[in-house]
């Protein structure tokens, strides 16, 4: 039921903070950002304005387009890893008794309040030859020998799959929560296993959920910055960490601001053709 | 073939025991009703029938052959939820061939017999058609075509009516009836409606906190209902507290009454409950006297038009009478009057 | 079978989410300051330098402060954008919308660069404010989304009910709505909390060298050879979070708050 017609003026007033704050400190930085990308660089210093497409140029070289390609098939990888172990998961959880659900999601609030540096720093305590699961391998007569594997791209794959798991249980669980349970009870009676029926019933009625979900840890994936540097070398470092770098260490602003924006753009470029994909399968269906 | 049997199952869900010690036979091509107020454990018992939940204790027997352990997807038992289940991501024609997909059977084939499952349930020419473009009632007729799909040993109904509005409803009974009785599969319904029982079901088994109250053909369970759970639970009934006074007689509100039969075990002197179907109570003028008559009083009188319904006062209990318009009593609120109760009408229960 | 397979998957996954919890309790507790398998010696001294050293301390202030204020900023942003889009569905919310759940999709360090030559364009490059503020755009997103999903769970009868007795916009805002919708604001409120107090980037570029925020101490203490003392950190926020949330649950519908809605028989 709609309101009784406010006037026009009372109808936008809660939007005017919000459009202020936003407006003020998102729009205009990132419009700032965009305009220092095209900036001179004054060595040494910040910027000075000017029009330039030295930085973009200097971008297309095949260090840093190589590590762009890096960039987004670690996030990719994650975001992959992450729906097929947390789809599962996030599906388990929402038939479990209602005491058992609430332990899990307090036990997944709880990991997301760990910080990027202390999972970082866990996994390659975990994962080094001194007090790690090696370590415990061996203890239990499992190995020979105690093994490093950190750091290393596996050690970078733990540790970003860890980071992004919480977010896409989170995300899926309103979703999958609302299944009516009769529809795979339903599949069960008409002959399919278990099995059979989470791959011909449940993914198929969360495809878009699961697009959704599978795009957002990408994107989320290609923002991390400290994960590259404490479990990876430096050949796994990924463009976030050489923004960052570029930005505070080598003082080089523009040039960051570039990187920032051409990564951006790809993302961009990116969740738009996966999402035209999606919208020209359903109209072909 | 014998058909289903189910020897002493029992299932509990933490402290409460939503199916105790059930004892029941389901022979073959019959048309069974599960009736019962909620939580009684019908659709308990029905999902353990389908192999959706596990029994705790007991077994259930296919044509004497032990089914306990057999998980759902290999039971061949079609059922339909209450929600319908339909799949939202298929077609109505995919849909109904889920089952034979699984099967492995081909195209051609699957798409006629989607066709003729159409026919039957009286929806032909929307195979093609998404679940959401269907009308309540047409959903429902896919839902029980799915079940059928396979050509399931037993054919299960969770409550499949409730969702329908009422004139929808009463035709879709009929139909379902003539449906089952067209293809001959064992089929349990689970309703609360005991219209609904009554209307669609060869026997009617009558469950009440898990137990099994009376199993037996509608007419009987409303002419000679076992206890006064189901007495009072199908149809209308009065019942009226009284003491067996000898062989045939009872006492009831300080007057004696004669009555058709006794249940063994309640000699003189035992406390009974009598029950008389309103039908059956006629409402005379204070100076018809004669047997089995409680002197009453008229509380109120309610008109409905296709009957007339008393409602009377006997030393403290209210009995119902219900006439037709051409038999209605000349009565008005507040007219002493007689309340006969015939011998051969009184049903008596133990207390 | 499977219900056997679903148990030891489902433990599997609760073991890997929890090694790390456990090696960070393990580093905090040990007496040493390297860590090794198997453990030796059990002591307190890292919590004592973390509750006691200044060094510690003023991080620890500067991020809860932050996280007060920008928590409280980002629900304050979401709650009319949330409100304006549920009550009028104009072209304008939703737009407001989207710019609302920008900042979070971004990559972290695009935004905090945005920020960044905001702030010194401005001149409040290093000022704590900066960073409050900064942090709360950057959360709006999630006040944002539960506090919609909150309005979304309002049944429209509700609303109707009160205006047929009387309660004009205004009150049904007051005496309906907020009431309905408090639980959500509040979790998204926590959500923006926590994750303000482990934000490491935006505090970072915005007043890194002069607001010294926690998580900005471990890193760098994890730069230049560790101390345990950051997982006494670590530690204490997971309790926090834990407390926070389990507070949540105990007296509230966590499930529900989180989105869950099981379909009405």
């Amino acid at each position: 039921m709609r309101a009784p017609r406010a006037s026009r003026a009372a109808r936008y007033a809660p939007a005017v903070y919000p459009t202020i704050m936003l407006g003020l400190f998102f729009v205009v930085p990132f419009a700032i950002m965009l305009a220092v990308s095209f900036a001179h660089r004054v060595p040494g210093g910040f910027y000075e304005p000017g029009f330039e497409l030295a930085n973009y140029a200097r971008f297309v070289s095949s260090f840093f387009l190589g590590t762009l390609g890096f960039s987004l098939f670690v996030a990719g990888l994650t975001a992959v890893i992450c729906i097929l172990v947390g789809f599962p998961v996030t599906y388990f959880i929402t038939r479990m008794p209602r005491r058992r659900q609430v332990v899990w999601m307090v036990f997944l609030l709880s990991v997301l309040s760990l910080s990027e540096v202390i999972i970082g720093f866990t996994w390659s305590i975990l994962l080094s030859r001194t007090a790690g699961l090696s370590n415990l391998l061996v203890w239990l007569d499992l190995m020979d020998k105690p093994v490093s594997w950190a750091p290393g791209f596996a050690a970078l794959m733990c540790g970003m799959c860890y980071l992004g798991f919480p977010y896409t249980v989170l995300v899926l669980f309103p979703a999958l929560s609302r299944l009516d349970p009769e529809l795979p009870e339903a599949a069960r009676t008409l002959g399919a296993s278990p099995l059979r029926t989470f791959f011909t019933v449940i993914m198929p009625i969360y495809r878009n959920a699961i697009v959704a979900t599978v795009i957002m840890i990408f994107v989320f994936s290609l923002g991390v910055y400290l994960l590259p540097q404490v479990l990876g070398r430096p050949q796994h470092w990924t463009l976030s960490v050489l923004i960052t770098d570029q930005a505070i260490f080598q003082s080089n602003l523009p040039f960051a601001a570039a990187m920032a924006v051409f990564l951006m753009m790809v993302s961009l470029a990116l969740v738009g053709v996966t999402l035209l994909l999606g919208r020209a399968e359903r109209r072909a269906a | 073939m014998s058909g289903l049997r189910l020897e002493g199952v029992e299932k509990r869900f933490g402290a409460i025991v939503a199916v105790g010690d059930a004892h029941l036979h389901f022979p073959e091509g019959q048309f069974f009703c599960l009736l019962g107020p909620s939580g009684c454990g019908k659709t308990t018992l029905l999902r353990i029938v389908a192999g959706l939940i596990e029994p705790d204790a007991g077994r259930v027997l296919l044509d004497d052959g032990d089914i306990t352990d057999v998980p759902a997807h290999r039971r061949n038992f079609g059922m339909v939820f209450q929600s319908l289940a339909l799949f939202p991501h298929l077609t109505v024609g995919e849909n109904i061939a889920y089952g034979l997909r699984i099967r492995k059977v081909e195209r051609a084939a699957r798409r006629k017999r989607c066709e003729e499952l159409l026919e039957l349930v009286r929806l032909p020419g929307v195979a093609d058609r998404h679940v959401s473009q269907l009308s309540g009632g047409q959903r429902q007729r896919v839902a029980m075509a799915r079940a059928l799909a396979l050509e399931p040993r037993l054919f299960l109904l969770d409550e499949p009516l409730s969702a329908l509005d009422a004139k929808l409803r009463e035709d879709m009974q009929v139909e379902l009836r003539q449906l089952q009785q067209r293809i001959g599969v064992t089929t349990i319904l689970v309703t609360h409606d005991q219209r609904e029982a009554m209307t669609m079901s060869d026997r009617v088994v009558v469950m009440n906190e898990g137990r099994v109250a009376q199993v037996g053909p509608p007419l009987e369970i409303y002419r000679s209902p076992a206890n006064t759970f189901v007495a009072d639970f199908i149809g209308t009934s009065n019942l009226l507290p009284a003491v067996v006074a000898a062989a045939g007689r009872v006492t009831v509100a300080g007057e004696a009454l004669a009555v058709a039969a006794l249940p063994d075990g309640l000699g003189p002197g035992a406390e009974a409950t009598i029950s008389v179907r309103p039908e059956s109570v006629h409402v005379l003028p204070d100076s018809a006297a004669g047997e089995n008559r409680l002197p009453g009083r008229v509380t109120f009188v309610r008109d409905v038009g296709v009957s007339v319904e008393t409602y009377l006062d006997c030393a403290g209990h209210e009995v119902i009478s219900i006439a037709s318009p051409k038999d209605r009593p000349d009565v008005r609120q507040g007219d002493r009057v007689l309340v006969e109760l015939p011998a051969a009408d009184i049903v008596v229960l133990s207390a | 079978m499977s219900a056997l397979l679903r148990r030891l998957f489902m433990t599997v996954m609760a073991l890997f989410l929890a090694a790390p919890l456990a090696v960070v309790a393990g580093v905090s507790f040990n007496a040493r300051k390297q860590l090794l398998f198997p453990p030796e010696g059990f002591s307190f001294r890292w919590y004592e330098e973390l509750f006691t050293s200044a060094a510690w301390l003023v991080p620890v202030r500067n991020s809860l402060t932050i996280a007060l204020v920008s928590a409280l900023v980002a629900l304050s942003v979401a709650v009319p954008i949330a409100y304006f889009l549920w009550r009028w569905r104009l072209f304008y919310a939703r737009a407001l919308f989207t710019l609302g759940i920008a900042p979070f999709i971004l990559p972290p360090v695009i935004t905090a660069l945005g920020f960044l030559v905001f702030w010194a364009t401005v001149g409040l490059y290093g000022r704590m404010e900066a960073v409050m503020v900064s942090h709360g755009i950057f959360f709006v997103t999630l006040p944002l989304v539960t506090v919609s999903l909150g309005l979304e769970s309002i049944e429209p009868e509700v609303v109707e009910a009160a205006r047929t007795m009387g309660a004009d916009g205004r009150q049904v805002f007051r005496t309906v709505v907020v009431p309905l919708v408090r639980p959500y604001m509040i979790s998204g409120y926590a959500f923006a909390f926590v994750l303000s107090l482990n934000e490491y980037i935006v505090a970072y570029m915005v007043a890194g060298f002069t607001v010294e925020t926690l998580p900005i101490k471990i890193f760098n203490s994890l730069r230049y050879g560790y101390t345990p003392v950051m997982a006494s950190v670590a530690v204490v926020f997971v309790l926090l979070a834990a407390l926070v949330f389990g507070g949540i649950a105990r007296f509230g519908n966590l499930p529900k708050l989180l989105g869950a809605w099981t379909p009405e028989r």
